[in-house]
């Protein structure tokens, strides 16, 4: 790759406090003027990097997609200390030189508060009578959660489940049970799991309700871990001992999306979407269809999450979903086995292990050491993983003879 | 003198009839409850107040049993498909939280009520739909 990467827009918004404008202001003022400066829209854009420290896990690229245009191409949120304005504009600069863009945007952006240089911690509280003052991009003048609705994740996936059960008839309470019973069984297999226990769909079902249909035992769990994968250009895995060879697993797609707009994606978030075009493009990459696949670890938050993603990674006919876990397609014995690690459910999630944990389950069983819970034969398997805001990004893995 | 406000900008409480009020994109049509820098839609940066309507189905719910601190629980969220247009999501109000009293596709209708009052006696006033 020698073709050179040039700067065709740019813009800065004069640097000061601002009492007035929030982050978004700032970063939408700064993303709009370079794209105007280069005479382009964001919906010419393939590739969007936002560099933020302050708020670097609020999914800072997607909240400025919210403001200026969502088109469902991969944000990377990028946090590099000091560094961290350069580090985004070299993601978009290294997805150019791979080939995945052509055009691409990247914004650098801090809303710092009276901080100082010590970087002091919260104001005091001033024994004021408080009076109620809107603030914020919707004039609030309280908290609103549970007060307008839940936006907290085990609600928030409940409400994604029901909206499924809305629109295909006959999905019920019982069959998101069935996805938590599927993934408590497969992880007694499986000694990496943070639980390795069976329940059966009368305890699943029976469990402490966190937000219907979801009971505790249909909710992932926190926990701690990490997960960490070395990857190699096919020239360099020429050179590399025959042994490394044969048990390299190739990537035969790796693609992320964000949420295209959608009416009403801003009052709930919409996984459903991103997650069909990612899936889509992973199938067109490696020329792998469904029914190929072997297994798929993929993204189950909660267990009304996974039922969906049946549908969205076209794992079943369209609107399927209830009736394919009703005759056990996604079990380890069943059509494609989904989830036989135990899936986030009962495998655990430390947030930002996952996306790895579940490469390392599939590349495992690609290997032919998955010991136990080895699914006979794998040769292709499906990596999900979504994160809301949205980003949702799939790999498929294949071992092929080098 | 205590007075009412509403709890977010996009309800509008004057008067008897209160309802939701969006952005909307005067090229595309796209609404907003946000304040907005441009469209995500198609990418245009006016927008115009846009009044909803008052009425709608549910096209999605769940009841939360386990709540933020001084969340009363069990609420019922629901996600309403508004007649005319919109979305919002909202707590369904005026009817029990379990699973026999509430159905997908219900009608419900925008009704207020005091979410909570400040020092100085003033009422936030939030929405939420009954069945109707």
């Amino acid at each position: 790759m020698s073709d050179d990467v040039w700067i065709i827009g740019i813009s800065m918004t004069p640097f000061r406090r601002y009492d007035d404008k929030d982050l978004m202001d700032l970063g939408s003022e700064a993303a709009l003027g370079a794209l105007d400066d280069a005479g382009v829209t964001i919906h010419d854009m393939d590739v969007l990097a936002a560099g933020c420290l302050a708020e670097a896990s609020s999914g800072v690229g997607q909240r400025i997609q919210k403001q200026i245009g969502q088109t469902g191409i991969p944000v990377y949120n990028v946090a590099n200390a000091c560094a961290t304005g350069a580090t985004a504009f070299r993601v978009a600069y290294l997805s150019i030189k791979a080939g995945e863009a052509d055009m691409g945007l990247a914004v650098g952006l801090e809303q710092m508060g009276k901080m100082g240089m010590l970087g002091a911690s919260g104001r005091a509280r001033t024994g004021e009578p408080q009076e109620f003052k809107p603030s914020g991009r919707y004039g609030a003048v309280m908290g609103t959660e549970g007060i307008l609705g839940t936006n907290l994740m085990p609600g928030t996936f409940a409400q994604t489940g029901m909206e499924y059960a809305y629109e295909h008839d006959g999905v019920s309470f019982e069959q998101f049970a069935k996805v938590a019973v599927k993934n408590h069984a497969h992880s007694t297999l499986n000694p990496l799991a943070q639980y390795q226990k069976e329940f059966s769909l009368e305890q699943v079902m029976g469990a402490e309700m966190i937000a219907y249909p979801n009971t505790v035992l249909m909710c992932c769990p926190t926990g701690d871990g990490a997960s960490a994968a070395v990857v190699v250009s096919s020239e360099r895995l020429r050179s590399l001992p025959t042994e490394v060879q044969r048990r390299a697993v190739k990537v035969s797609a790796s693609v992320l999306t964000s949420d295209p707009y959608v009416d009403g994606g801003l009052v709930h978030f919409d996984v459903n979407t991103l997650t069909r075009q990612a899936a889509d493009k992973a199938y067109e990459l490696s020329g792998v269809a469904p029914s190929d696949l072997d297994l798929v670890e993929l993204h189950d938050c909660f267990a009304t999450a996974e039922l969906c993603h049946y549908d969205n990674l076209r794992l079943c006919e369209e609107g399927g979903a209830g009736e394919w876990i009703d005759k056990r397609g996604p079990w380890r014995d069943g059509e494609i086995p989904v989830n036989v690690s135990g899936g986030l459910l009962s495998k655990g999630h430390p947030l930002g292990a996952t996306g790895i944990a579940n490469l390392y389950e599939v590349a495992t069983h690609l290997r032919g050491e998955a010991g136990d819970r080895q699914i006979e034969g794998a040769k292709v398997g499906m990596t999900h993983v979504i994160g809301l805001g949205s980003a949702c990004a799939i790999h498929v893995l294949e071992k092929s003879a080098v | 003198m205590a007075e009412q406000v509403p709890m977010v900008d996009y309800l509008a409480i004057d008067g008897d009839h209160p309802h939701l009020v969006a952005n909307a994109c005067v090229k595309c049509g796209a609404t907003y409850f946000d304040r907005r820098n441009a469209c995500a839609s198609c990418g245009a940066r006016s927008f115009e107040r846009r009044d909803l309507a008052d009425t709608g189905v549910v096209r999605a719910f769940t009841i939360v049993y386990r709540a933020a601190p001084g969340v009363p629980a069990p609420f019922a969220s629901a996600v309403i498909d508004l007649d005319g247009g919109g979305k919002v999501k909202a707590n369904l109000i005026d009817v029990e939280p379990t699973p026999d009293h509430l159905r997908l596709g219900m009608p419900v209708k925008l009704a207020t009520f005091v979410a909570g009052t400040d020092d100085l006696g003033n009422e936030a006033v939030a929405f939420g739909f009954r069945p109707s």
